[in-house]
Parts: structure tokens; C-alpha cells; sequence
């Protein structure tokens, strides 16, 4: 088996054998990204020399017999929405695209400790706003498995990496749905954690109190080994949960005895397509011959579920985001283009003798921060922190945003009362499989509503995985989505694992095509 | 209630931002569009349900009053458009 | 000075930085002065990323303050993001709390013992926490057009106290600054210092103008850039002042047209008021609970072991010192308003000499005068309760009189030494009683005009003996001399 296509757990175990060195490992990736990420474009920065000196000092510790963190030469790649010190976080934005973190996430901090080599910074829509990664500021992520497809998004440079094999494993994060409804679109495992189970210190906002940090791999078993090393109590996050964290690891290949299924039946109406619904079906087929039972339950609020978490997650960003203003750092606008713009204007009202329009013009920091906000974001960053700034205003806030707080509870509730009578909850992660690039850019309504079946599981604050089980005639991958309580990953993680032991989906690769490196503009940050 | 695009405009100037002509009439639609769809919320009744800012039930989460280093001037400026040895500089706040 | 015409109404909006080690929700220093941006991290600028962490002891002054005001705590509270663009506002958002804070409907109680306005209590409408923003410095020398900010400030925490509008006039309003400084020295939880902005004021005032068959009121004004108590009496004079002149040329009521709320800076130099220009949208501040902090709850337990460990506050240290010592209300007054520290002292005094009168004039008129003519405290007199006590004793047993012993006083600064010590550098010795009749014998016998006046009645005659008894001996007890002389003339036969 080539290290390309061994698991991380078995890279992990030849690593440890020394069978293989971390140098090796990682520039097999790293050759792998030379040869293929000029058309997936799933990286917005490789920093390959610091990778395999990270890579060659791992090989030279354990060399000398030292004790190693359990990710030892491991690549890992990672959201550009992490913070990373000295590398670029540029959350897909102009905004941060020269900024530089001080300090590191916590969860880049653990990697490290664990000893993991982290290869690169992946693609992401602009602050993880969007389902498509075409929302990106530098470039659109294709879709490994047909490159005129999106890879799904917010995380989909992430998925696509690891679909790719340009990286046995990867961290995403999701608000609504942007770690598996990329891992369905692209034919591999992700895991969004229960709210609180990972550490957000770092994590660069969108709405904070739905964002969640979780791994992406290629198989449950690998996802486990990713959340072991990121999960748990961080002092410095004030919404991390002081709950033990289980031993993912060691109990992600028990099989779970007379497993409880719950089918949501508002997720098998309309808007669901055929192929999807098929292959999910069979899924839940394939879990009862594994000994699991099947009840169809309902979750009635969930068809409001989009309405609130499109009042919710902007109202949050539109706060998040009033940091990136230009002073203190980020980009900021030409000031002298500024200061131009606002003496024509002055002297156009003053030849009007406009003297309200006068009284009305910005001064020069009010059409600072103006100027530098509407020049570095994009349109669905913009249109976000619109929507959101209108839902919190006065008059509005009543009606749009605390409503959708209440909405919210009602959807907890829901959950909370299916728990009762089933462990997991088992549907489609998306409507459809990947669609095509473009075609929802002018349509966000329409954008919005794929977050169907995921955006629930942030709103509830309960954990959810996407898994590939099955393909389209068109040869895309399809994804199951397991949803558990809160805390109960490793259910999820063995459900996963179990499913992945009686089934090759997650075993399938893309044929991926290799583009000439000189043709392309793989933006290569130092 | 349907937007406007007055709306719009006092929004963006809340928001800080500047929205060319042409963006501004594609904003109004889609927020607009986007509204809309929100409004299904209205025909629940949520009378009797508190609302639910934080999924986690948890409270009085506290640091000590313990001193941790702060970073280097240096390193806190290193991100600033524009600065001086000591400062964040920015257009004059004070008068028009 | 209550003008008929109209009557006053204030409110008044403080703001009192925390003396806590470090910031409201990061670990970085509060301390004041220090370089620019060098007391900042990652989250009191606002990196991306970043998340606060609540001050266990922040919280802990706050709840303090708040019981000693007399405010309800609710076991429920939160923190709601205020947003506003402001370049000392990395965050773009202030951590403050919106409806649901720490404490409200409180109380502080003031009172003038001169008698310029009876005593009332003054409604605390809410007290509660927020971070503070950093500095804009503006540098008008030319070719400076740029501001400069420094972040050192920011984050640190604040506790914001809003009166109800119970305040009648200047006088009252700098009565309740005075008070709740003082409260919030008692309880070590503020240096209050309005220099170096620990302490700052906004007050609202509007007045209420009876007519005919009504009372009007006039549109409220808020008044910013007041930087100490006494500018804080003089703007709300110049201010209600200001309002009457306004309504009686052009009578606009609040809430009628042109009748909205104004906001007006004091400044200090013209000593007037002058109107701050704001955009209208710019107080839409779209307050929502901070999704990365989680609320903070409170039981009635907790609350009460609080209020148990208040201490002696100022109002009922009052009542304490009137009661115990017999000392008058205005003694109380400025004993207890020099702070705990000196009401210490005087307590140690007072159980020194017995006399609690006796004590509370020498710490009045010769402790503070010598504390404020060294420039010093009360921690660092070098003339300890006890000491001082020994001699007032002396003074009570006779041995030195009230006037003599103000040298033993400043003998015993000079010198260290103690009373017993001092009285004797100072030749003081306690004069035999035969040799004081011997004394006063012979002083009559010198004077018989004296003797005269003195079996007249006319007691005050006796004064002229003093001055010779004390060239003759300087130790003598005038007050002995006095009683003495006048016993052995009425002993005379008529």
C-alpha cells in the first residue's frame, strides 16, 4: 500500500515501527499537492520547507529514543480560520490577507504538542460564510471527484485535500453544516463536535455560538485519532465544556450492540433527491443487518430551522466581524484616494449648496472604516453582516433576532425528546450531491436552503458526522448524516467505524487529473 | 414589511459599510428575498419559550486576577495598516 | 440657594475602574501609566480569534459595591455585546450589560451636616460591568493630522453606577459623588482617582417649571468632560442656569418637538456648556448577549456572606462614632470623611484617653493639621494613637494644660519621644498642690483690685492672674490657677 493511500492509523503505526519516516510521509504529500492541487486548488498556502522540518525533527527525536505526542509525522492540514503564528490566516478574506497571528489556536497548539507536521492552510469561503467555497477571496476549490463541481464548503478545501490524498487528515470547522456537508460532497468523514467540545480560542469568529472546530479524515478511525488530540477543556475558551473527554481512540472499533436509529421524516421530503435518498436508504439498510433497529421520528421545528439560523449566525457575524475595521490591523484603504473622494464630494455639495448632505457627509474615519470593510470583503460577507445588523437594530430585533433565539430552544427541545427514545439520528448531510461551480452564486436564498439537514445540529449545540455512503451514476459521492446527543462523539465515531468495516465507500478515490504546475496561480504564501 | 432601499443604505452606514448603486439594488432584493423567507418564524408561537442564547448549560466560568505576560509592543503593532513607534495611528478622531 | 422658579432634577452616570490586578476578561496589566500598547494581548485588542475570560475578581468588587449600595443582586445575570466603531473599540463592540444586570434598584443615602438639604436617599437605578475602551490622543501641531491610539486602557474593568434622577441641585449632586466616593474608598474596591480617570461623571439635568395649571419640563441634557467634583457643581449650575434662560426665551418642553435629549460638554476653562453633535443612528447600539461569555449566577447565600463582610461603612460608621463617643454630627462627619485609616485612629484615641470629645478635637485640629502640613498620612504619623493618648491623658490628669500641650506634641514629633518624655524635655512638671495655693496666695495678696472684682461676682476678673502665675511658674494649670483663685476669695471673709 502506497502512503498515500494507507489510513493515518496505519501511517501512524508504520511512523512508530519506524517503517517508514515522517520526512517521507510528509513529502509524499507534499508531492502529491505539487502534482494535483494546481486543478483541486484546495490550499491557499503549503509552507513545504517549515512541513519537513517539523517532519525531519520528529524523525531526528525519535531517532534518539525520545518520547513522542501521538500524532508524531503525521501531516495534518488545516482551515486558514485558524489562527497560526507567523503563518498567514486569511480566512479566505482580503481583509486578513496579510495578517500575521501572534499567537497560535489552541487546537494548532495541541497538534503541535502531539507532534503532528502541519503541511498547509486550506481554501475556505470568505470567514467560512458559504456552502461552496466559491466564496473564497483568492480561488474557488474544485471538487476532487469532478472539477467542474464545488468540494462543498466552508471547509472545502479541507475536504478536498483529504479526498485527494494531499493529506491523510484535516481540520475544519462548522457553523451550519461546513465540515459535513464538504466531507458528503467530497466522499469523506467529518465531524463537527458537540458545541464546547473544542476549543474556538483561535478559531477565527463567524457566529460564536454555533462555530465548532472538528477533524476531517478518510475514515471514522482516523477521525478519532484528530479529535482525540483537539478535544477537551481549554481554560482560555470560556464556552469549552469541563467534560472528561472519552477515549476515542481505543473504543472507536467496538461495535455498538442493538444500536437505535432514528430516520427524521421532515428529511425525506420534498427538495431530497432521488439518488441521495436511495443510497441513504441503503445505508440505514446496511446498519439494521448490523443488528440496528430503525424508528422513524419527527423533529417538527426543523423546517424553521434555516429561517433561524439565517437570522442567528448573521446577527452574530455582523458583531464578529465590526473588528475588521482597519486600525488596528487588516486592510485598510488608500487614504489618500480617501481624503480625495471626500473633498470632491464636499465641494460637489457645497456648488449644490447642499448644506443636509453636507451635515450628512463622513467624516474621514467614518469613510475610512467605510471604505476599507466594503473594499476587502466579498458579497456574501457584506450581504451577511447586512442581514445581521438589520436583524439587531432597533425596532427589528424583537422580531427577527430574539425570535430566532426562541425557535431555537423549540429545536433543542425537539432533539432532547428524540434522544429519549433513539441513540443516533441517521438522514442525508445535503439535499444533493456536489453541484456545480457557479451555479448558485446569484442565488443565496437558494445557497442557504442545502443547509437543510446540517445547520440543526449547530443550532442545538448537538454533535454530527457525515460519512460517504454511496455514489451517484454521475460518480459523485454521497454522504449519511449521524447526528448524536451532546458528548457523544465516540457513539457517532463507533457507529461510523462499524458502518465503514461492512462498507467500501470510504475507500473509493478520485481519478484526479495532473495539470501542469507552471499553468497555474496557486497563491503560495511565504 | 418589505425593505427599502432607504432601509438598506441606514443599514450599511450601521454597518460601516459602502455599497456602490448597483450593489446597493442587489442587496435590497436579496435581503429582501431573505426576509421574507425569515418571516415563516412569525406564525410560531413562541409566547411561553425563553430564549436560547447558548446551547451549553453552563455558568460562572472565571479567570483568577493572576498577571499573564502581555505581548511585545512590537508584536501587538506588527498588524497595523498604519503606526508609529508607540501608536495605532488613524485620521484625526476629533472634529469634521 | 434654591431658586423658586424651577426646581432641578439630576441624575448622574459614574464610572469607577476595578482595582484589579489585570484586565476585565484578559490577564493583562491595569496598572496605570505605563508605555503605550504595552499592556495588550491578543484579546484586549480584539485579534481575530481571540476570546474573553471573565475576572473572578472583577465580579467580586462589583458584587460588593453593588450590596453596599443596597441594590437587589438577581440570581441571573449576563453580558450583552454594545456596539459602536470607535478606534480606542478594537472590538467594535463594548462587554457591557444590557437588561438583565448584576444589580439595580439600589440606594445611597447623603446628607449635609451644615444643613444645606435634608437628608435623603438617592435611588441607585442599577449598577453594573463593562470594559473600558482605550485612548485616542489627538496632536493638534501641525502637520499631525493623524490621531494616536493606545490600548493600554482597554479592557479594563469598570463598574457603571446610574443614579435615579432624585438629585435636587449642584450642592446634592456633589454630595452623592462625595458619598459614593467615599463608599467605594471604605471598601478598597476603586482608587477613584478622577486624574488618572478611574472615576468619571456624566450627569443628566433637566428642570421641572411650574405653571398655571401644570408642570413643564425641559429637554434633558447630558453633560460629558467633567473632570472633578467641583466642575462637576459648577456645569450643572452653569447648565440649569443655562436651561431657564433657554425656556424663558423660547419655551421647548421634552419630548415636544426640538425637545430630545442633547448631550453637552463641560469645558472647564470658559466654564460652559457647549453642544456635542451626534448622528442619530449612532445610539443603535444592537445590544445581544455575548455569545463567547456564559451568564453569571448568584445565590441569596452568596449575596448575604457578602454583605457580611462588608465592614463599617461610612453612614452607619457615623451613627457608631456619635453613639459611642458623644461626639457631635459634624465631628462625625469629618472624621469619618477622612477615610477608614484615620477613623482608626481616632477610635484608638478616644479608648486611649477616655474621652472621646477630647480626642476627636486633637485629631481635628492638630492631627490633620500637622498630616496636612507634612504632607503626610495618617499610616505614616509618626505619633501613635497610644502615644498621643498618654498625653491627652496628662492633659485630663492636670498635668499639662490644652495649650502647653500642643509643644508636647510637636516635641514629641521633633524628637520621637514620648509624652511623659517630651513634657520633661520640655521642663513640664506636674506643680505640687501647696506650692500652687502658695502661688495663688501670694497672687491675691499682689492684686487686691483682683480680690475686688472677684467678690463682685465679676469672675472674669481672675484672668489677669493667669498670665502673672505663668511667668512665675510655666508649668501651672491656667484652668487650676482659675478654680483655685476663685475658691480661696470666696473663702475670704466678706
Amino acid at each position: 500500500m502506497s502512503l498515500l493511500d494507507a489510513s493515518a492509523t496505519q501511517l501512524l503505526q508504520q511512523l512508530a515501527a519506524a517503517e517508514i519516516t515522517a520526512v517521507e510521509v510528509t513529502q509524499a504529500y507534499l508531492d502529491q499537492i505539487t502534482r494535483h492541487d494546481a486543478t483541486v486548488r484546495s490550499f491557499l498556502s503549503v509552507p513545504a520547507d517549515e512541513a519537513l522540518a517539523q517532519a525531519a525533527a520528529v524523525d531526528a527525536r525519535r531517532g534518539r529514543g525520545e518520547r513522542l505526542g501521538p500524532l508524531a509525522g503525521l501531516p495534518v492540514a488545516v482551515k486558514d480560520n485558524l489562527c497560526t503564528t507567523g503563518w498567514a490566516t486569511s480566512c479566505g478574506s482580503r481583509m486578513l490577507e496579510n495578517f500575521r497571528s501572534p499567537y497560535d489556536a489552541t487546537v494548532i497548539a495541541r497538534l503541535k504538542a502531539a507532534d503532528a507536521v502541519l503541511i498547509g492552510k486550506t481554501n475556505l469561503d470568505e470567514f467560512a460564510m458559504g456552502g461552496s467555497t466559491e466564496n473564497s477571496a483568492f480561488f474557488p476549490t474544485t471538487n476532487p471527484w469532478d472539477a467542474s463541481r464545488t468540494p462543498g464548503g466552508s471547509s472545502g478545501g479541507s475536504a478536498a485535500c483529504v479526498a485527494a490524498s494531499m493529506a491523510p487528515l484535516s481540520i475544519g470547522s462548522d457553523t451550519g453544516g461546513s465540515i459535513r456537508q464538504p466531507a458528503g460532497f467530497c466522499g469523506v468523514t467529518g465531524l463537527k463536535p458537540t458545541y464546547g467540545r473544542v476549543s474556538r480560542y483561535g478559531l477565527v469568529a463567524f457566529a460564536s455560538s454555533l462555530d465548532q472546530v472538528g477533524p476531517l479524515a478518510r475514515t471514522a478511525e482516523d477521525a478519532a485519532l484528530l479529535l482525540q488530540t483537539i478535544a477537551g477543556h481549554d481554560p482560555l475558551d470560556s464556552t469549552s465544556a469541563p467534560v472528561d473527554l472519552p477515549d476515542y481512540v481505543g473504543t472507536v472499533r467496538e461495535p455498538l450492540a442493538g444500536l437505535r436509529l432514528g430516520l427524521v421524516r421532515e428529511h425525506f421530503g420534498p427538495g431530497l433527491d432521488d439518488e441521495v435518498e436511495q443510497a441513504v436508504r441503503q445505508a440505514i439498510r446496511e446498519f439494521e443487518s448490523l443488528g440496528a433497529t430503525v424508528t422513524e421520528i419527527s423533529l417538527p421545528h426543523s423546517q424553521y430551522a434555516i429561517a433561524t439560523y439565517y437570522v442567528i449566525a448573521p446577527s452574530e457575524a455582523s458583531s464578529n466581524l465590526a473588528r475588521y475595521d482597519g486600525v488596528h490591523y487588516g486592510y485598510r484603504t488608500d487614504e489618500t484616494e480617501m481624503l480625495a473622494e471626500l473633498a470632491a464630494e464636499k465641494k460637489q455639495l457645497q456648488a449644490a449648496g447642499d448644506q443636509a448632505g453636507l451635515d450628512d457627509l463622513d467624516t474621514p474615519l467614518m469613510r475610512l472604516y467605510r471604505r476599507s470593510r466594503s473594499e476587502a470583503f466579498g458579497s456574501e460577507v457584506k450581504r451577511r453582516i447586512m442581514l445581521g445588523a438589520y436583524a439587531l437594530s432597533a425596532g427589528y430585533k424583537d422580531a427577527y433576532y430574539v425570535k430566532a433565539l426562541k425557535v431555537r430552544r423549540l429545536i433543542r427541545g425537539d432533539y432532547d425528546a428524540a434522544f429519549q427514545d433513539v441513540d443516533l439520528i441517521v438522514g442525508p448531510t445535503a439535499p444533493t450531491a456536489a453541484f456545480g461551480l457557479g451555479d448558485m452564486v446569484d442565488d443565496p436564498l437558494a445557497m442557504y436552503l442545502q443547509d437543510l439537514y446540517t445547520v440543526s445540529a449547530n443550532l442545538a449545540g448537538i454533535a454530527g458526522m457525515s460519512i460517504p455512503c454511496g455514489m451517484t451514476a454521475g460518480g459523485l459521492p454521497i454522504g449519511l448524516h449521524l447526528q448524536a446527543p451532546p458528548f457523544a462523539e465516540d457513539r457517532l465515531l463507533r457507529a461510523g467505524h462499524m458502518f465503514q468495516q461492512a462498507t467500501d465507500w470510504h475507500t473509493r478515490r478520485p481519478e484526479l487529473t495532473t495539470a501542469s504546475p507552471s499553468g497555474t496561480s496557486q497563491k503560495q504564501l511565504p | 414589511m418589505s425593505l427599502s432601499k432607504a432601509d438598506v443604505e441606514k443599514v450599511a452606514s450601521l454597518a460601516r459599510l459602502k455599497l456602490t448603486d448597483e450593489e446597493l439594488a442587489t442587496m435590497t432584493r436579496q435581503l429582501d428575498q431573505v426576509l421574507q423567507y425569515v418571516q415563516q418564524l412569525e406564525g410560531l408561537d413562541t409566547s411561553s419559550v425563553e430564549p436560547m442564547a447558548h446551547t451549553a448549560d453552563l455558568a460562572n466560568v472565571f479567570a483568577d486576577d493572576v498577571l499573564r505576560p502581555s505581548l511585545p509592543r512590537d508584536a501587538a503593532l506588527a498588524n497595523a495598516a498604519k503606526r508609529d513607534d508607540e501608536c495605532y495611528l488613524v485620521p484625526a478622531v476629533l472634529g469634521d | 440657594m434654591t431658586n423658586t422658579a424651577y426646581e432641578t432634577i439630576i441624575g448622574l452616570e459614574v464610572h469607577v475602574q476595578l482595582q484589579t490586578e489585570t484586565k476585565l476578561f484578559c490577564r493583562c496589566s491595569t496598572s496605570f501609566g505605563a508605555a503605550p500598547n504595552t499592556q495588550t494581548c491578543p484579546v484586549c485588542i480584539g485579534l481575530p480569534g481571540s476570546l474573553p475570560v471573565m475576572n473572578r475578581h472583577a465580579y467580586a468588587l462589583g458584587l460588593k459595591t453593588a450590596v453596599a449600595l443596597n441594590c437587589t443582586i438577581p440570581e441571573f445575570t449576563k453580558w450583552d455585546r454594545k456596539q459602536y466603531f470607535y478606534p480606542d473599540l478594537p472590538k467594535g463592540y463594548q462587554i457591557s450589560q444590557f437588561d438583565l444586570p448584576m444589580s439595580e434598584h439600589g440606594w445611597l443615602e447623603i446628607s449635609d451636616p451644615k444643613g444645606e438639604f435634608a437628608t435623603k436617599k438617592v435611588g441607585i437605578t442599577r449598577a453594573h460591568l463593562e470594559d473600558d475602551a482605550g485612548k485616542s490622543m489627538h496632536d493638534e501641531r501641525a502637520g499631525k493630522s493623524d490621531s494616536r491610539i493606545d490600548l493600554n486602557r482597554t479592557g479594563t474593568p469598570l463598574l457603571e453606577i446610574v443614579s435615579d434622577p432624585d438629585l435636587r441641585s449642584p450642592a446634592e449632586a456633589r454630595a452623592f459623588l462625595s458619598e459614593l466616593k467615599l463608599l467605594l474608598t471604605y471598601l478598597g474596591v476603586s482608587d477613584c482617582n478622577m486624574q488618572e480617570g478611574s472615576l468619571r461623571v456624566d450627569a443628566n439635568i433637566n428642570l421641572h417649571i411650574p405653571l398655571d395649571d401644570r408642570t413643564a419640563a425641559t429637554p434633558i441634557v447630558e453633560i460629558k468632560n467633567m473632570n472633578s467634583f467641583r466642575a462637576v457643581e459648577r456645569a450643572l449650575q452653569y447648565e440649569a442656569n443655562r436651561q431657564f434662560d433657554a425656556w424663558q426665551s423660547n419655551p421647548v418642553e421634552l419630548g415636544k418637538p426640538g425637545g430630545h435629549k442633547t448631550t453637552r460638554g463641560w469645558d472647564d476653562q470658559a466654564q460652559i456648556t457647549r453642544i456635542q453633535r451626534q448622528k442619530e443612528e449612532s445610539s443603535d447600539y444592537r445590544y445581544f448577549p455575548d455569545p463567547d461569555l456564559l451568564p453569571v449566577t448568584t445565590t441569596a447565600a452568596e449575596v448575604a456572606a457578602v454583605r457580611g463582610q462588608l465592614g463599617a461603612l461610612p453612614a452607619a460608621l457615623r451613627v457608631t462614632l456619635i453613639e459611642k463617643y458623644k461626639i457631635d454630627e459634624y465631628d462625625a462627619h469629618v472624621l469619618v470623611n477622612q477615610g477608614q485609616p484615620l477613623v482608626d485612629y481616632f477610635e484608638a484615641l478616644a479608648a486611649a484617653c477616655g474621652d472621646g470629645k477630647r480626642a476627636s478635637n486633637w485629631v481635628q485640629q492638630d492631627v490633620l493639621r500637622l498630616l496636612n502640613e507634612t504632607e503626610t498620612t495618617i499610616e505614616q504619623f509618626p505619633v501613635s494613637a497610644a502615644a498621643l493618648g498618654e498625653l491627652l491623658k496628662a492633659i485630663v490628669a492636670g498635668e499639662v494644660d490644652n495649650t502647653r500641650a500642643k509643644d508636647v506634641l510637636q516635641e514629641m514629633l521633633d524628637t520621637n519621644a514620648s509624652a511623659a518624655d517630651a513634657m520633661a524635655q520640655l521642663g513640664i512638671e506636674k506643680v505640687d498642690s501647696s506650692d500652687l495655693e502658695s502661688l495663688c496666695r501670694e497672687l491675691l495678696d499682689a492684686n487686691p483690685a483682683v480680690v475686688a472684682d472677684l467678690k463682685q461676682g465679676k469672675m472674669k476678673a481672675v484672668g489677669a492672674l493667669i498670665g502673672q502665675a505663668k511667668k512665675k511658674n510655666p508649668n501651672v494649670n491656667p484652668g487650676q490657677i482659675k478654680s483655685l483663685c476663685i475658691e480661696l476669695v470666696q473663702q475670704l471673709p466678706s
